[in-house]
């Protein structure tokens, strides 16, 4: 199952790259996320590893996943090493007037499990197709939040020392 | 096959004392009968498998986790909170309030969310009645972690490093009346407060709601067993009577349908016992503190619920 969504958020490319590549703000804006964790050494950057988990229906699913792609500021693609099989990923473009294109992917399957899992994929689309679209609406209000924060502080006169 | 009786009865939990199957039979009315249950009671022990931890395959399970998902998610929404209080990795005994009867739906919302949120990849083992496991059909169960209850399973698993997950109130609790849903009640059973003292690994509280509201618990039936004489002779102290799908009245609960109750599940911190007890914990205080802790839980997961069934 693939499921993806898009949206034109009011921030410069570099911007949005460097908030989906921070493994320390996923769970602020991605959603049904309960867990978001750095498992080794590095940090970011190809071949990182993370610990995941997304809350979908009874269970929370997901495992270790690896980055697999990570040219800045486009594309930050990562897969499943344990776990739930599945690809996620975010691609990046600039858009006209200083703004992103952004469109979020993820793709999983039930790898194996027979009819079971054919259902098991379908039954669990809408939550996880769910999941996709407020990911893109709040990572939207917090690139909002981010870029009115950074006007008003350009606005606001250097702070003199007493 | 000698050779294999040899070793399952190696493998019995010392209560053989307690199931006279040697004993010169007096030939009397109750005869035939008596003979009857001996010989039953001689089948289900040859039946009870070894407890071979490699049995578990976790890749059958990560095979089998989409279907058993789709019950958990759609039939009983199943909700597990606060899995992550278990320790992610090392033995752990995690300390369950069992409901629902012999379908025992809280058992799988639990293995399923434990399941996909450590991986089928951590060793997870489960206990289960003798009689369980020596049901024809239900070999499956191996594969998922199932052994036998007795100590020196629980003692095999832990010290392999793997989480274990025991039900001290088992048949007893599983089939307390419907009324007494949200009742934590081991019946006084310690005996994995004392191993998990002896292994020296944490206890961590499971407790769950929803079970008992699948069928119509009427009553445990213990004097009914005791008069069949199913507690010598298959380890049962209950015969349940309940009223559930599609049998209206069952007696025994060799299955039945359960009903779509919403089935809520809560992981309390983890006990380390040495460290909150002392080097030499007393079992009867642990006892207490832990049912008074899992019973603070389950009042306060009961007082959420608004109507029985619906959750």
């Amino acid at each position: 199952m693939r499921l993806g969504a898009d949206r034109i958020l009011a921030a410069p490319i570099e911007d949005v790259w460097s908030i989906v590549t921070d493994p320390e703000r996923v769970l602020s804006y991605m959603s049904g996320i309960t867990r978001w964790e750095v498992a080794g050494d590095l940090r970011t950057g190809l071949g990182a590893r993370y610990r995941i988990l997304f809350r979908v229906g009874a269970a929370e699913v997901g495992g270790l996943v690896e980055v697999v792609e990570f040219d800045q500021p486009c594309n930050f693609a990562w897969t499943s090493v344990t776990g739930l099989d599945h690809r996620g990923r975010w691609r990046l473009r600039e858009a006209p007037g200083g703004r992103t294109r952004v469109e979020f992917r993820l793709a999983y399957v039930v790898a194996g499990a027979g009819l079971s899992g054919w259902v098991a994929e379908r039954v669990a689309a809408p939550t996880v197709a769910g999941h996709v679209r407020r990911t893109l609406q709040q990572l939207d209000r917090l690139v909002g939040h981010e870029q009115l924060r950074a006007r008003a502080a350009r606005r606001r006169p250097p702070a003199t020392r007493p | 096959m000698a050779e294999a009786r040899t070793t399952t009865s190696a493998h019995r939990n010392g209560r053989e004392a307690e199931t006279p199957i040697e004993s010169p039979v007096p030939e009397s009315s109750g005869a035939l009968f008596t003979r009857a249950w001996r010989g039953l009671a001689g089948a289900v022990q040859r039946r009870i498998p070894r407890a071979d931890l490699d049995e578990r395959d976790p890749d059958y399970i990560r095979e089998q986790l989409p279907l058993f998902w789709l019950f958990s998610s759609l039939w009983f929404r199943g909700e597990v909170r606060g899995l992550g209080n278990i320790p992610d990795e090392g033995p752990v005994v995690l300390v369950g309030n069992h409901s629902g009867g012999n379908m025992i739906p809280d058992t799988m919302v639990f293995t399923v969310a434990f399941s996909t949120y450590f991986g089928v990849e951590r060793p997870f083992y489960q206990l289960a009645h003798n009689l369980v496991l020596s049901l024809p059909g239900l070999s499956w169960l191996r594969k998922f972690g199932t052994v036998a209850a007795s100590p020196e399973n629980a003692r095999k698993a832990l010290s392999s490093g793997a989480a274990l997950l025991v039900y001290p109130g088992g048949d007893y609790e599983v089939h307390r009346p419907s009324w007494q849903s949200s009742r934590v009640d081991f019946g006084g059973r310690k005996g994995f407060l004392r191993l998990a003292i002896e292994q020296d690994v944490p206890i961590v509280p499971v407790v769950a709601i929803g079970g008992q509201e699948t069928a119509l618990f009427l009553s445990r039936g213990e004097r009914l067993a005791h008069l069949l004489a199913l507690d010598r002779v298959l380890r049962l102290k209950v015969l349940p009577i309940s009223i559930s799908l599609p049998w209206i009245v069952n007696v025994g609960d060799f299955g039945h349908i359960p009903l779509p109750a919403k089935i809520t599940i809560e992981t309390l911190p983890a006990i380390d016992l040495r460290a909150e007890f002392g080097p030499d914990p007393d079992v009867d205080e642990v006892y207490d503190h832990l049912i008074r802790l899992m019973q603070d839980a389950l009042d306060a997961l009961a007082a959420e619920r608004r109507f029985p069934v619906i959750g």
